[in-house]
């Protein structure tokens, strides 16, 4: 049966890369950089990712939005894609991206690929929730979502395999980070995380065959909570960060979890939900703490990125000593050796945070990892 | 290297059926004969000598053969199967799949040795005793380690024999409950990690830096009072020899913890570097890989343990003493970590490897390193010049006896990735390869070692067939993907299946469930 794969492409995104305008939000940017002489990058990626999907190109149908959002890099990429009808302004916007990924999932496809930005990925994140299985092509100017693969190409071998592959497909939850683009262009740097997407899962780049079958993320992550709960002290406040390897943390001890927020807890108790940097000083007064965090995947990032509740007064106030970092193998391996970040915008905090972190990946176990800033 | 002509090569394929569904009821191998009149008078009715409760109510569901029948069911099975020796086998890296005499294998078939019982009095036991002592004499001149034990039934049972004698180190010493950590590196086998856990350690691993070597930075960061010791190997599968390993060594000892080395890869040091030497406390060897007693499921393992002075009381018992005239199986030792298998270990290794290395001799053991150094490195040459190919960490760096390549750029490039390339090989009549130990650090992984026995036309074969792949990678990809195709089946079976219990049988009984037979 041929499968179904969406296509969507966000022709503006990361077009104001190349002229040093750091994104492309917001119409006045946008034509800033088009009349600076920006050329529209993502076209040429998805090109380059539905180029992968070759070997199967007979046993695909690629679902897309008219022209420049999709049409166009479908038929370059060697395919005689269906186009839902849609008119199209000269300039698209988020608009046009949210209600392209309705429709198209709404006529049934198998994984949905985009290719974007930060932005993109938050479009398609509010259109569709966690519903199916996407994936970004990278065309953004700095991307901090991880539900990008790492190059085009990258992206068209994973749904190659996605789409062609007999029996269970593997997915996997990857955030959507964005950053505030106004601060951005001011040189401020603030990312927050604003949900998770279902992404292909490429095992077999970190599956061994002679070690069998190695047991899922959840497995992985149930037991880093295991090994976090079996730590935890009654005197302690600890401060549990955003992630889904955290949340595997609070649903072990059967507390609520805020996945894109800061959780307390204390003698296994939640003593605070979401919570900002005042709140979290004020538990901490006259208590001891510690903080949970994990790794952005794909980027590394642990203070800095979708935790900024968890500011500098805060790791100061708990110590470096009392920072417990989570993460699966498969995450920290997933770096490609590249550190763990800190960018906590206190450089000394970033200093002090600076070394080796006895990263918890499992029960017992421990991988030594490089922090850096 | 002369042009390299491929075989044309296809398994046989019996479509055989599983050998319990086979037979006729009635059909029988062997005729046992009925008890005699005299003896059924005496004691009665042969089921009566088993109490009631432990009768079984039905007949065991056996299938019904006859001798020849499952004889050839099981050459047929054979047949479906490449065995070691009628492939090239140097894709097995880190297993030394080296050529085992066959003269060693008459020796175990002795009835001096196939009559002998570990329960004998040890007075009747006097040979084989002898030659478990020599080769504990044997192994500590080789590493340099005082005293060696036999009694692992493997090269992971051996490992977890030095989780055991560490932990009984430290508890002697008071520092059990404070000593909870033990450091190994992600490059180890996943032995050095799994075993040192199951004796109760959390366990702490080394990332490489980027020249391959586990992170000496990071070692020296984590090492403290609650440091157990460290399990590490050398050469690494990376096949890069650590040549800073001493301060590893001296980092733990600092804190007060003890070293241990995995010498799963020693094929290519023997003569040449020890262990003792580096300054680590305690080594293994596979016996089954390194000193020539088969490998695989060709025969059971063998993984000798061995320690220096201080570690020598926590062995496991018994262990072989002589006392100038008699050979002894010494149980007594208070100290002992007690038991990790039962009896003494696999006699039939033992004898195998004590006949080896008698045969060789010290020059001929430092031979046998060099050469399969030298092998694997004229292997290296062949490999790097194949399309797609790399070899990550210090290119300029010459491996030892085996090394750890990589095809992401081939997969990049084609789509086609080790898997793929692993089962296109044995289209052309040689072993597939092996990939890597877990996790995959290095993307698209294989690991060769052309040990000491293979011929330099096996090694040219062997580069000719990865070759051939690429280019047909390159050219026409399908041929790779589709392959395995003229094997006796079409396709490995995807190993993620075997997490979905619904769609996998380890028993027949739980086949015939699943699928509704009974």
């Amino acid at each position: 049966m041929r499968k179904k794969l969406g296509l969507i492409v966000n022709p503006v995104a990361g077009i104001g890369g190349r002229v040093g305008l750091k994104g492309s939000d917001g119409p006045q940017i946008l034509k800033m950089a088009l009349d600076m002489g920006a050329v529209p990058e993502s076209p040429r990626r998805a090109r380059e990712a539905l180029e992968k999907l070759g070997p199967a190109k007979d046993d695909i149908e690629i679902v897309t939005w008219p022209r420049a959002m999709g049409e166009e890099a479908a038929v370059a990429g060697g395919f005689a894609p269906t186009v839902m009808p849609a008119a199209l302004k000269d300039y698209t916007t988020s608009e046009d991206t949210e209600e392209a990924a309705r429709r198209i999932t709404a006529h049934g496809v198998d994984l949905l690929m985009f290719a974007g930005g930060d932005g993109t990925a938050r479009n398609i994140f509010n259109a569709l929730g966690n519903a199916l299985p996407v994936l970004g092509i990278p065309a953004g100017v700095k991307i901090h979502s991880a539900v990008y693969a790492n190059s085009p190409s990258s992206a068209g071998r994973l749904a190659l395999n996605f789409l062609t592959r007999k029996g269970r497909r593997n997915v996997r939850e990857a955030e959507v980070m964005d950053i505030d683009e106004d601060a951005f262009r001011e040189n401020r740097l603030s990312a927050r995380l604003y949900g998770y997407l279902n992404v292909p899962y490429e095992r077999s780049l970190i599956q061994s065959a002679k070690a069998g079958s190695q047991s899922n993320e959840e497995v992985a992550m149930d037991a880093i909570a295991s090994d976090v709960i079996t730590n935890m002290t009654d005197e302690h406040l600890y401060i549990i960060g955003s992630g889904t390897t955290t949340r595997a943390i609070m649903s072990k001890l059967g507390l609520p979890n805020t996945l894109l927020g800061i959780d307390a807890v204390f003698k296994k108790q939640l003593v605070g939900s979401d919570l900002n940097e005042s709140r979290l000083l004020e538990l901490l007064k006259n208590r001891k703490g510690k903080i949970v965090v994990t790794v952005i995947g794909g980027q590394g990032h642990v203070f800095g990125r979708g935790n900024q509740q968890i500011s500098p007064a805060v790791i100061k106030s708990v110590g470096t000593e009392n920072i417990i970092i989570v993460a699966t193998e498969n995450k920290l391996l997933g770096l490609n050796g590249q550190p763990l970040l800190v960018d906590t915008g206190d450089a000394a905090v970033n200093q002090m945070l600076r070394g080796y972190a006895k990263v918890v990946v499992g029960l017992h176990r421990r991988i030594v990892y490089r922090v850096s800033y | 290297m002369k042009k390299v002509k491929l075989r044309k090569f296809h398994a046989a394929s019996w479509d055989e059926p599983f050998i319990m569904q086979m037979g006729n009821a009635g059909e029988r191998g062997i005729l046992v004969p009925g008890v005699d009149p005299e003896i059924a008078q005496a004691v009665g009715e042969v089921e009566s000598l088993v109490p009631e409760n432990m009768r079984r109510q039905t007949p065991p569901a056996l299938p019904e053969l006859s001798q020849y029948h499952v004889l050839q069911h099981y050459l047929r099975m054979s047949q479906m199967t490449m065995g070691m020796e009628t492939g090239i086998d140097i894709g097995e890296g880190t297993c030394t799949m080296k050529y085992s005499p066959k003269i060693n294998e008459q020796l175990v078939r002795l009835p001096k040795m196939t009559e002998v019982h570990p329960c004998q009095d040890e007075e009747t036991l006097q040979g084989i005793l002898e030659i478990m002592y020599k080769l504990q004499g044997f192994l500590s001149a080789i590493s340099g380690m005082d005293m060696f034990t036999f009694q692992p039934g493997g090269g992971a049972n051996a490992v977890y024999t030095n989780a055991c004698v560490f932990r009984k180190y430290h508890e002697e010493r008071g520092e059990l409950a404070q000593r909870d950590e033990m450091i190994t590196t992600i490059f180890s086998h996943p032995c050095d990690a799994a075993t040192p856990a199951t004796a109760g350690f959390k366990v702490i691993n080394l990332m490489p830096d980027k020249n391959g070597y586990p992170d000496l930075d990071a070692l020296k960061a984590v090492v403290s009072e609650h440091t157990a010791g460290i399990m590490m190997t050398n050469p690494e599968d990376t096949g890069l020899y650590n040549p800073n390993v001493e301060e590893y060594v001296k980092a733990v000892h600092d804190a007060g913890g003890l070293c241990f080395t995995d010498q799963a890869n020693a094929n290519s040091i023997m003569g040449i570097a020890r262990a003792r030497d580096a300054g680590f406390d305690a080594c293994h060897f596979n016996i089954h890989k390194t000193f020539s007693s088969i490998h695989g499921c060709e025969g059971p393992a063998s993984g000798a343990y061995g320690v220096r002075e201080e570690l020598a009381k926590y062995l496991p018992v018994p262990v072989v003493t002589f006392d100038g005239q008699t050979y002894h199986l010494d149980y007594e030792r208070p100290h002992s970590i007690g038991k990790v298998r039962s009896f003494m270990g696999n006699l039939e290794c033992i004898v195998r490897a004590y006949a080896w290395i008698r045969s060789l001799g010290p020059d001929g053991l430092r031979l046998v390193s060099e050469t399969a150094v030298i092998n694997h490195n004229y292997l290296d040459k062949l490999l790097m010049k194949i399309r797609g190919v790399t070899r990550p960490y210090g290119p300029d760096k010459r491996r030892l006896e085996q090394a750890r390549y990589s095809l992401e750029k081939m997969y990049q490039d084609t789509g086609v990735g080790t898997i793929e390339v692993r089962d296109r090989m044995v289209d052309f009549g040689i072993q597939s390869y092996w990939t890597s130990h877990h996790p995959w650090i290095v993307p698209h992984p294989f690991t060769p070692e052309a040990c000491e026995t293979y011929s330099r036309e096996d090694i040219e074969y062997w580069a000719a067939v990865i070759a051939q792949i690429s280019k047909e990678a390159y050219e026409d990809p399908q041929i790779v993907m589709n392959a395995p195709h003229t094997q006796a089946i079409r396709k490995m079976i995807n190993l993620e299946q075997l997490e979905e219990p619904e769609k996998c049988s380890l028993t027949w009984r739980a086949y015939k469930r699943k699928k509704e037979l009974a």
